[in-house]
């Protein structure tokens, strides 16, 4: 048959989750990873990272904004996902995801990011003209008070707004883990490992995101890269990985030693089917070389521009890892049978709806919307002065 | 008062909040099906709905009622069991309105094959044939299938 | 609201009544059939079964199901002597147009036919989002498909296989045990179509149905007990190599 070798369930045949279910706990684990690094500076007061602190919001909101469009595409009934908040089920971790989201993105995301940038908003509706002036003096909700006392109420209220975004930031991300976990059914997911994996695989995604885009776009603005702060963040990433990477061993450890009923046949797959993407992208590229990488800048101090580079494969590699591994757990699932006696293809189209093209674009889609927000509100001191001159 | 003047943004932010949730309700109230709820975490109607679906297999009783002398003829033989549609197929049409529904004539060579075709697979006790057993001759020379075991002669 | 007492003396029992008839559940078009009166189930009598594939086929006509996917379906399995443990399993196009021929004589073979096994404590129920999928009061699994999305998580979340999303609809389909047709006194089209009587309906709250006699005489197993689902299809003499 197609694709198949041995033997599968008749409707087991073809996949019912595809790369769009990769990417989108890709997309939220990017979002809870920045979001970690930006509460770094705010609530553990590691000051060395506050240069990337509004980028990582920002590139957070990008991202969350685009994460409900894989989803949407894949469904086969996009206008009845309503009915997720009208008659969620309680007993569905997916049902969850309405809500969580609904709460990540306004009350935490949203909220935190107009506490913090609400004194530029107010002085660019004072300064600017024509739409973009429209524009700011919507999101003023119509108050331009920015004296000291309400900016400190602002701090204020932002901390606490990061202190809940902490956990639901895991909560945003640790119930797609739980998704997968909790399927008794497939062996290769059902673990109560799998939601920590998944948190801690998105903190190393999202804070390598956020190291990349600040070092490029940093570079981009023709600024210099603040050391210091790129070194703090490449040790958070160093010792996250760490932790990363001993959940995974230990996963896989417990299922080699404890050898069930379904291990022959996941271990097959793992030497065939998925050899390329978990072997080599995943475990040599995607982690060893990183740490290895990352490693090397903990024992020894090495040259800025030989650091730079060092973080910058990095930091790509760690990337292309973490999809690597979101690309195993749901793809790699779907491979084998339940029945323990065969395997499957699965064949990624190329225009359709859940195909290459639209994984390309809905990749890079949040970098397109990064880049509005920075333009819209910068993340570096130009905002104008009271005044009207600009300041660098 | 100070304080409502320096957070006023604040309660504005809140404020969106509620009227958002409450226009939430009014279309929730609006939007989720009137049956949902009535028995479980689910559109109660649903039941309905499927209970309502179109029936193609008259079941054996419709075709019983009309057809006695075939009754007669299977009921001491070795097909008594296997019931009318497992062979002639889905016929609630014609049960439904016998005169304008002519059931299909049936081919033996693949109808009789698809039970009695030889294999080391099926039951060792279970009648079987290999493919030379009739020189291609069809099954209706020898069987009569209501009563399929051989007397004189063979089916009408 | 303020009621008299007596308005309660009157509410009350009419009440009483109505919460009856809505707990028993009484569907329009079925008149006469009352849910709580039922639990169903299904025995598969493995000895019977001679591979014929009449009710894989009596299925898709009966409920219109796609080419490609299956509401119910048969496997072939081939147990050598040599390896106990490792079936040698077939099912092409899910036994429709039969099985080629066996010819190797050693070690035993035998057919099982599978479908939804309509589990009591049924993980598909449990994941969906939106309450499409669900169990009927009188033990059969239904979806309601105006109402699903079509997200495929209940596929997922079953054990068995018995799922898949319909290539037109875009919203989850499975077996239904006929449900359009038990309602009203018939047996499912497979049963009907089974030559042997290997397939056979089991109304579990009926003391009279002959099957159930049947089950408490026989030794009769469910797929994959350890996934303890409740599952409500029970095989006759199911060998331990089916998977």
């Amino acid at each position: 048959m197609n694709g198949v070798e041995g033997f599968m369930y008749p409707n087991e045949i073809a996949l019912h989750w595809s790369v769009l279910i990769v990417l989108y706990p890709y997309i939220t684990g990017l979002v809870a990873g920045a979001f970690i690094l930006a509460s770094l500076e705010r609530i553990f007061r590691v000051e060395a990272v506050k240069p990337t602190y509004r980028l990582a919001l920002l590139t957070a909101l990008s991202f969350l904004l685009v994460a409900p469009l894989p989803l949407q595409l894949h469904l086969g009934h996009p206008e009845r996902s309503p009915e997720m908040y009208f008659t969620p089920h309680s007993t569905s971790a997916m049902a969850m995801f309405g809500y969580v989201y609904l709460w990540y993105l306004m009350a935490v995301l949203v909220f935190e990011i107009w506490l913090d940038y609400r004194r530029d908003i107010v002085l660019f509706s004072q300064s600017t003209t024509g739409f973009k002036r429209l524009l700011y003096k919507a999101m003023t909700l119509g108050s331009s008070n920015i004296s000291e006392r309400a900016l400190h109420i602002d701090e204020r209220v932002g901390w606490i707004v990061t202190l809940v975004g902490i956990p639901s930031a895991f909560l945003l991300h640790g119930y797609v883990g739980f998704i997968f976990g909790s399927i008794k059914a497939n062996p290769w997911w059902s673990s109560p490992l799998m939601p920590v994996v998944f948190i801690f695989s998105a903190m190393v995604s999202g804070i390598a995101c956020v190291m990349v885009l600040y070092m490029a776009v940093t570079k981009l603005r023709g600024k210099t890269i603040d050391m210091r702060c790129v070194d703090t963040i490449a040790m958070y990433l160093f010792y996250t990985f760490i932790i990363d990477f001993s959940l995974e061993m230990l996963d896989l450890v417990h299922r080699i030693y404890e050898a069930d009923e379904s291990f022959r046949s996941l271990d097959f797959m793992v030497h065939s089917k998925l050899y390329f993407s978990q072997i080599v992208l995943q475990i040599l590229l995607g982690t060893l070389v990183p740490l290895l990488l990352l490693g090397l800048n903990q024992v020894a101090k090495l040259p800025e521009i030989t650091r730079k580079r060092t973080y910058l494969v990095a930091g790509c590699l760690t990337l292309i890892g973490i999809f690597a591994m979101r690309w195993n757990v749901v793809i790699g699932g779907q491979l084998f049978s339940k029945s323990f006696l065969g395997y499957t293809t699965y064949k990624i189209g190329l225009v359709t709806r859940e195909g290459l093209l639209v994984s390309l674009t809905l990749s890079i889609l949040p970098l397109g919307i990064l880049w509005v927000l920075v333009k819209l509100l910068p993340p570096w001191n130009e905002a104008p002065a009271q005044t009207g001159a600009a300041g660098d | 008062m100070k304080f409502l003047k320096d957070a006023g943004h604040l309660f504005c932010f809140a404020g969106l909040f509620v009227l958002a949730f409450l226009i939430f309700l009014g279309i929730r109230g609006f939007v989720v099906p009137k049956s949902f709820g009535q028995y479980g975490h689910y559109r109660g109607n649903a039941i309905r709905d499927i209970a309502a679906h179109p029936i193609h297999f008259a079941g054996h009783q419709a075709c019983e009622d009309c057809h006695t002398g075939v009754v007669d003829t299977k009921k001491n033989g070795k097909h008594a069991q296997v019931n009318c549609e497992a062979c002639h197929g889905p016929l609630a049409k014609h049960a439904e309105d016998p005169g304008s529904v002519t059931p299909p004539k049936l081919d033996t060579a693949v109808l009789c094959i698809r039970c009695h075709a030889q294999t080391a697979a099926k039951p060792k006790n279970f009648p079987q044939i290999s493919s030379d057993h009739s020189s291609g001759a069809p099954c209706e020379t020898c069987h009569q299938p209501h009563s399929p075991a051989i007397d004189a002669g063979g089916a009408k | 609201m303020n009621l008299s007492r007596r308005q309660i003396l009157v509410l009350l029992p009419a009440a009483a009544v109505a919460w009856k008839a809505v707990l028993a559940g009484t569907p329009e078009g079925s008149p006469n059939y009352t849910m709580s009166d039922h639990w169903w189930g299904m025995l598969i009598d493995i000895p019977k079964c001679i591979g014929c594939s009449n009710c894989v086929r009596a299925c898709q006509a009966e409920n219109d199901v796609p080419d490609g996917n299956f509401r119910t379906w048969v496997e072939r399995y081939h147990v050598s002597d040599e390896n106990m443990t490792n079936p040698e399993v077939i099912s092409p196009d899910g036994g429709k147009e039969g099985f080629p021929e066996a010819t190797e004589d050693a070690g035993k073979y035998f057919y099982v036919p599978k479908l939804c096994n309509h589990c009591v404590d049924s993980p598909c129920t449990q994941v969906c989002p939106v309450g499409a999928t669900f169990v009927a009061p009188d033990g059969v699994v239904l979806v309601d498909q105006s109402y699903c999305l079509g997200c495929a998580y209940c596929v997922q979340a079953c054990p068995y296989g018995c799922r898949y999303i319909h290539p037109e609809k875009k919203v989850a389909d499975k077996c239904t045990l006929c449900y359009h047709r038990i309602t009203k006194g018939l047996t499912t089209a497979c049963c009907e179509s089974c030559p042997t009587g290997a397939r056979q309906l089991v109304d579990l709250k009926n003391p009279n149905d002959p099957i159930h006699e049947f089950l408490k005489t026989h030794s009769v197993q469910v797929l994959k007990p350890q996934m303890a689902t409740g599952a409500k299809v029970f095989y006759n003499e199911l060998d331990g190599a089916v998977r």
